[in-house]
């Protein structure tokens, strides 16, 4: 049982009244809290299946009049003759590849550094960090002007690996920041034990550090992947055509430039918010038991 | 077999030094984030020294700090910095209470308590640019949900311009960043609960507290730690906002919701000032830097490993 | 020993690892067009950049191009279509940075200035044929003009239109259609007294472009929208646009335009006149359409659409909001790019493809077979094209904008009377012409 599961639960011989009020408010506080989530998720399934008209009236009516699942077809299963929908599955590709291969390189890479400044000693440690931190902590604005030269040089532009490469450089030290305080909360000794057997440090890392910090490595990987699924700014310049426009853009280009049929947006809205969705729920188990096992602990 | 007595035998070699195996280990993720940001990076160091009008080109004289004693000279720079850091300031605690009161709720031992857990996520999940645009429409004076909901039931008698009063559009965009972090906080929160000592806890139960004292005695201080890696984590986030203002409000009405990011933005693409635009961004770095060293400062003092 | 069979193990370990990712890095290259400018055995590549959802949509656009390449079999064009707020930075980023990747660029009204100067787009004066010059609506060319010369191909045009209910209207007992802003405000009240709506006007009056563009409309008519001197002085201050601003302030003070306005853009303006919660906007031409679609409007039907109200002056006018394409100064093939250019926006494909925007030939206007098309449309657009204002084409123009939204926002909001926020703006102005 949890911390507060102890300071909750009720020792025999209590009033079950009081009990039983407590556990009533908990509820109330549960459903509250479901309310608060939901209701704005709600609405935006409601305008994504309702006419532009129905969204207009006053009083608003909750359920829409006339009810059509079409803007959810034609994104998913319309022809290629629709631009739109085949602007936004191509998207859909695009942001999966990027977000995929970024999470998987930055927790690699990231990982092994991280392991570096959580258990060795060696000059410019500190220093070494904070640069890394450097590329995290500008604002894309700073760094987009010459970003940009730079692929256009290496014919990298409307390539995914161009946004590949840019979200790994900020993700990476964001890894970084995390898994070295995971590692450092993970005891010594284990490593030790390890050496003495005659394993070589990378031996260390990947046979003994990484199963124990699986579960940590597991939900960085997920914080990574919204980062790089999220991005706006660096995708919007360096994209131009279906080859490498990510969702975000994508559903940028939904907004007209004088109109905007939020229906669409939000239709697209919520077919893009299902894979970090899904991620996190196959992961989910993980995800707390991983955080808990000493990652936010630091 | 073998290996052990490899082992034995290599005990008495020297060992690799510790800076090349460190130096080996950080070698990748040096050429993944500098390789091709470094250039970048310096380039736009470069380019804050110089005065950068785009409408004027080739004539770009050296101006050494001078950009820099502009901005911090100036009350625009100010003024969206303070804007930066109300909303920071707000939107952090705000998502920290929340989120603690959330996970202190997933915490208990309800039914359908795995429900709470996995539809939580869903704000989170939702990208950006979407959730600003909802909010947005929600939001509107004419025939936004928000308005519906409030004179349906009541609450309002007529319909109110929430993202067009300079007063309460700062607190929408608030309020739309807090609906989609709060769910992070809370799982991050949880996460640090699960971790406390029982022991402690049952111990002081013992003793005669109630649910009140033990959350300010024994769960706050030792969730302490968490707390302040998440707020290390949202500050800086929230320092550099830009995406969900910019779509919710451009950073009006009258400039109320222009924070520094967006400051910046304006002087690089609409001021056409890209010297000054590069200064911005590294003064926001600066804060950022400075904020985040003064967190690790207290970290440090809680007597973290 | 072991150890340094570690230390070799650990290093081949690592550069395993590191060319995995070099590898990874590689493959994920992606089916990346090279979109660079290019000459392959005779065959020229034009990279061009336009706006999505626009007045002609992608499918159209891409019908022109289709078209043109059918045409010239030696040119290839590589259409990229982005959101009309990412236009300008897109542009920006690529020519300022030196990159210049694209040959053609669609330029908004007010940035031929500020790109000219910045040595983005060419000047194309002497390249254009007399019969474009000639065929197009005089005032269509000011979107493209600056210091005399211009920069870019008229390919948009647009202007707002004066929208009206017509049911609202008729029931509040007027009967002709208001063709003075004075008469906007006496049917506004006669709506208002009536109790059909509570705010019988709306406005885009936001802070962004959008407000600018109507002060700049009732300013036109109001005593002219020549709101900088040919020496740099403002005469935003006095004339025209503070005849403008008083007008828009008395019209929320009298309580006859929705104070919501304030933080309204277009699309706003649209939903409120198309919920049935306003009689009379100005918008752009794609407003009709939305307004009389049941989809998308409860009023619809009911809308009608004529020429920009005036003053006893000036019978109409209208802000000239329309876009143009423009050869940039990196291009490596102006020629060809020309060519593309003035195929777009020549009058067999502006009327071809005419179903969500005006061509901007004088001559397409006086086609019965083109105009029958919208025949209310055509007719106030005649009216109104021939008298089109352009907010000032001066370098700095952006921020001169930004300064005057945050000004008439004041003045709206009552912050500063609306002579106190102009003459603030004019004192600022030798600031903002740095």
């Amino acid at each position: 049982m949890s911390a507060s599961q102890r300071i909750n639960a009720q020792p025999r011989g209590r009033p079950t009244a009081r009990r039983l009020l407590r556990r009533a408010f908990l509820y109330l506080g549960m459903g509250l809290a479901l309310l608060v989530v939901l209701a704005p998720f709600a609405w935006l399934l409601i305008s994504s299946v309702a006419e532009p008209v129905d969204l207009l009236r006053r009083p608003l009516r909750w359920i829409p009049e006339h009810i059509a699942f079409d803007r959810f077809a034609a994104l998913t299963f319309g022809s290629s003759a629709d631009s739109t929908a085949l602007g936004f599955r191509a998207a859909l590709l695009n942001s999966t590849i990027i977000a995929t291969t970024v999470t998987v390189v930055s927790l690699v890479v990231g990982t092994l550094a991280a392991y570096a400044f959580a258990r060795l000693r060696f000059p410019g440690r500190s220093w070494l960090i904070l640069a890394f931190m450097a590329t995290y902590m500008l604002p894309p604005i700073a760094l987009i002007l010459p970003l940009y030269q730079i692929m256009s040089a290496l014919h990298l532009r409307d390539t995914p690996l161009a946004l590949i490469i840019i979200y790994a450089s900020f993700v990476t030290p964001f890894v970084i920041w995390i898994m070295r305080g995971y590692i450092a909360s993970i005891s010594s000794e284990l490593d030790d034990a390890a050496r003495i057997d005659g394993c070589s440090r990378l031996a260390v890392l990947w046979r003994v550090i990484v199963p124990v910090a699986l579960p940590g490595l597991v939900s960085t990987g997920l914080l990574a992947f919204l980062m790089a699924w999220d991005e706006f700014l660096y995708a919007l310049i360096m994209t131009q055509t279906n080859a490498s426009k990510t969702l975000p853009v994508a559903l940028n280009d939904f907004i007209g430039r004088f109109g905007l049929d939020f229906g669409l947006l939000a239709s697209g809205g919520v077919i893009a918010a299902l894979p970090p969705v899904i991620i996190a729920f196959v992961f989910q188990r993980y995800i707390v038991a991983g955080l808990a096992s000493g990652g936010v602990k630091g | 077999m073998a290996v052990l007595a490899r082992a034995r035998s290599a005990r008495s070699q020297r060992p690799w030094p510790e800076t090349w195996v460190a130096a080996a280990f950080v070698a990748p993720a040096a050429l993944v984030i500098l390789l091709i940001v470094v250039v970048p990076l310096g380039r736009a160091l470069w380019m804050s020294l110089f005065d950068i009008q785009l409408t004027r080109p080739g004539v770009e004289p050296f101006v050494g700090l001078g950009n820099y004693i502009d901005q911090l000279t100036s009350g625009e720079f100010w003024g969206s910095t303070g804007r930066a850091l109300w909303f920071t300031g707000v939107s952090t605690a705000l998502e920290l209470a929340l989120g603690l009161g959330l996970a202190l709720l997933m915490d208990q031992p309800l039914r359908m308590r795995w429900l709470l857990r996995s539809i939580v996520i869903l704000p989170w999940a939702l990208p950006t640019i979407v959730n600003a645009l909802m909010w947005r429409w929600i939001d509107n004076a004419e025939y936004g949900a928000l308005n519906a909901v409030l004179t349906q039931t009541g609450v309002l008698h007529r319909y109110q311009p929430w993202l067009s009063d300079s007063d309460l559009a700062m607190w929408m965009v608030i309020g739309a960043d807090v609906w989609k972090i709060t769910p992070l906080v809370a799982i991050l929160l949880l996460a640090g609960l699960q971790t406390i000592d029982r022991e402690v806890v049952e111990v002081a139960r013992v003793d005669g507290a109630g649910p009140l004292a033990l959350f300010r005695h024994i769960i706050l201080p030792l969730l302490t730690p968490v707390i302040l890696i998440v707020l290390v984590l949202r500050t800086m986030e929230a320092f550099k906002v830009f995406d969900i203002i910019w779509i919710m409000t451009h950073g009006g009405p009258a400039n109320s919701t222009q924070t520094i990011a967006i400051y910046a933005y304006q002087t690089a693409y609409q001021g056409f000032d890209f010297g000054r635009g590069a200064a911005l961004g590294y003064l926001i770095a600066l804060v950022i830097m400075v904020l985040a060293a003064v967190y690790l400062r207290l970290l440090g003092r809680t007597g973290r490993t | 020993m072991r150890h340094t069979q570690g230390r070799t193990s650990a290093v081949r370990s690592v550069a395993a690892l590191m060319a995995g990712l070099v590898v990874v890095l590689a493959a994920c290259g992606g089916p990346g067009s090279s979109s660079s400018s290019g000459t392959s055995g005779g065959t020229v590549t034009l990279n061009t950049i336009f706006m999505k959802q626009a007045a002609y949509s992608e499918d159209d656009v891409k019908a022109m191009t289709d078209a043109f390449m059918a045409e010239n079999p030696n040119i290839k064009v590589n259409l990229e279509f982005v959101a009309y707020e990412a236009l300008h930075d897109k542009i920006v980023t690529d020519q300022a940075g030196g990159a210049g990747q694209y040959d053609t660029v669609l330029v908004d009204t007010p940035w031929p200035a500020e790109f000219a100067d910045a040595k983005i787009i060419q000047d194309i004066t002497d390249k254009i044929p007399a019969d474009f010059k000639s065929g197009v609506f005089d005032t269509a060319w000011t979107s493209a003009g600056y210091k005399g010369k211009y920069w870019g191909v008229p390919w948009i045009n647009d202007t707002k239109f004066f929208f009206y209910n017509k049911k609202m209207l008729a029931d509040a007992g007027i009967t002709s259609v208001p063709k003075t802003w004075d008469e906007v405000i006496t049917a506004a009240k006669a709506i208002k007294q009536k109790g059909t709506v509570e705010f019988p006007l709306v406005w885009s009056w936001t802070q962004a472009e959008a407000v600018i563009c109507d002060w700049a409309e009732l300013a036109g008519s109001m005593g002219g929208a020549d709101f900088v001197d040919d020496s740099g002085n403002a005469t935003f201050n006095t004339g025209g646009g503070l005849a403008a601003l008083e007008f828009m302030k008395k019209s929320i003070d009298d309580g006859l335009t929705n104070p919501a306005s304030l933080g309204f853009i277009e699309d706003d303006v649209n939903k409120t006149v198309g919920a049935g919660q306003a009689a009379m906007a100005l918008n752009w031409t794609y407003g009709l359409s939305v307004l009389n679609d049941p989809a998308k409007s409860t009023v619809a039907g009911q809308i009608a659409v004529a020429a920009a109200p005036g003053t006893a002056d000036t019978a109409t006018a209208g802000v000239n909001g329309g876009m143009s394409i423009a050869l940039t100064t990196s291009t490596k093939h102006p020629d060809e790019a020309l060519k593309f250019a003035l195929w777009m926006a020549s009058q067999k494909m502006q009327e071809k493809y005419d179903a969500n925007t005006l061509p901007e030939w004088k001559a397409s206007f006086e086609d019965p077979a083109v105009t029958k098309a919208a025949p209310e449309l055509f007719a106030a657009a005649k009216e109104q094209f021939a008298a089109l204002v352009t907010r000032p084409v001066v370098p700095y123009y952006t921020k001169l904008s930004s300064a005057l939204q945050v000004a008439i926002q004041e003045a709206l909001k009552g912050t500063k009377t609306p002579k106190e926020a102009l003459d603030e703006v004019a004192a600022k102005l030798p600031d903002l012409q740095k």
